[in-house]
């Protein structure tokens, strides 16, 4: 049960795009086409679990015991680099299909920085490993349940009648600040 | 049917760009958060104070500055095939080594920024600069583009800060973050907190403060005839 809260919180009520603000470049440069944006999401939340389970044992196995505790960036942004070529790698060989659709984003991932801030989050927090992997899976799925709904938001935006100066970006900023506004409400569930 | 219309190619001939244009655009003309829209993560999440954002800003100029000038003295010597993983652990080393110096000597900018300070590893600013000019150019040039455009980014960060703590909570307190060595509170008497709109503090008046001021800026320069 602790686990399911772990979940909707990651997900939900600390979401991490609106509440956290990470992957911000990707949320506010991906979101023009819903099919795009769908694989993106999809290639996301494979990264940040698989970095999560990389990068745990790694801090607390080889980093903690060695004493080099301060080279975690260096160390994470090298293991989600690799990561990411080496699920486009194994992508490319079980299903073609799947890597036409996510082709394009997964080498953007890497520079993707809810993937490392998750992964630095993870390291930070007293918690054990089962609860790890819950936050990483939770901040992927919200990850893409946001950036999915805000795209259809954003599509709807295109054929109405906006402001001039408010066209593109600064309608888009400020449907996300009303979006987390709304999330803000979801605050007392947990 | 099949006439196709070659279109006159355009010979993009490099106009010879002073030193000083090469610093000066990255402030205006091509300004990180307002015009290009890159590095949106620190600029939306540490900007509830103004001393978080400036101290942020601070932190980006002294690491843009410094990765364009290491990639580019090096840049003879990496195989572009690889350059970007060197690229990468350039600048992850630089920003380990300024992450440890905050924690010492400002603790508390540090736990004020908390996980931002080592995610300007992956800031598209950063990394930008480096593929984009260090790469190509020589190192005075690479440094000064590196100083001019983190200097913008600075100044907007700062800006948003500056509204987003004044607007949400009517005071800017200095001297809290950032060792100042005094602290000071402006406008701490003026009895303004009581038309405080809190929720600019919070995370959705980040976006709403940068989304209302890039319109500001749209319609200036749609006034002005620029076109985008």
């Amino acid at each position: 049960m602790n686990l399911l809260a772990l979940l909707i919180s990651a997900m939900l009520v600390n979401n991490i795009v609106l509440m956290q603000f990470l992957g911000l470049c990707s949320f506010f440069g991906v979101s023009t086409k819903m099919k795009s944006v769908v694989g993106m999401g999809l290639a996301v939340i494979v990264v940040i679990f698989l970095a999560a389970v990389i990068t745990y044992p790694l801090y607390h196995f080889v980093l903690v015991p060695l004493n080099i505790r301060y080279i975690d960036t260096i160390a994470f942004i090298l293991v989600i680099a690799s990561l990411v070529q080496l699920t486009e790698l194994v992508i490319k060989r079980f299903s073609q299909s799947l890597y036409k659709a996510l082709g394009v984003y997964l080498p953007l991932i890497a520079t993707n920085c809810a993937v490392l801030g998750v992964a630095l989050t993870n390291v930070a927090n007293p918690q054990s490993y089962l609860e790890a992997l819950t936050f990483a899976l939770g901040s992927g799925l919200g990850f893409a349940f946001i950036i999915i709904t805000f795209t259809a938001i954003r599509m709807r935006l295109d054929s109405q009648p906006v402001p001039k100066a408010l066209k593109g970006m600064p309608i888009a900023l400020v449907s996300a600040g009303l979006m987390a506004m709304a999330f803000m409400g979801l605050a007392g569930i947990i | 049917m099949t006439e196709v219309k070659k279109t006159p190619v355009k010979k993009t001939v490099e106009k010879e760009q002073t030193l000083w244009d090469v610093f000066a655009k990255g402030i205006l003309k091509e300004n990180g958060i307002f015009v290009m829209v890159l590095g949106m993560c620190p600029a939306l999440a540490v900007t509830s104070t103004f001393e978080g954002a400036f101290g942020m800003g601070i932190l980006v100029m002294i690491i843009l500055t410094l990765t364009n000038t290491t990639v580019s003295s090096i840049r003879n010597f990496v195989p572009s095939t690889v350059r970007i993983p060197v690229y990468v652990i350039i600048i992850a080393t630089e920003v380990t080594v300024l992450k440890m110096l905050v924690d010492a000597f400002a603790p508390a900018l540090a736990s004020e920024l908390g996980v931002f300070i080592a995610l300007i590893t992956v800031n598209c600013v950063v990394f930008g600069r480096a593929e984009a000019f260090a790469s190509k150019n020589g190192v005075v040039a690479s440094a000064l583009d590196g100083f001019g455009v983190a200097l913008g980014f600075a100044l907007s960060l700062s800006i948003v800060g500056f509204f987003r703590e004044f607007l949400g909570t009517g005071q800017i307190i200095l001297g809290k973050t950032l060792p100042l060595g005094f602290e000071y509170i402006f406008l701490g008497n003026a009895g303004l907190d009581k038309y405080a709109f809190s929720i600019l503090v919070q995370p959705p008046g980040a976006f709403l403060v940068i989304g209302l001021i890039l319109a500001i800026i749209t319609s200036y320069r749609q006034s002005k005839g620029v076109k985008k």
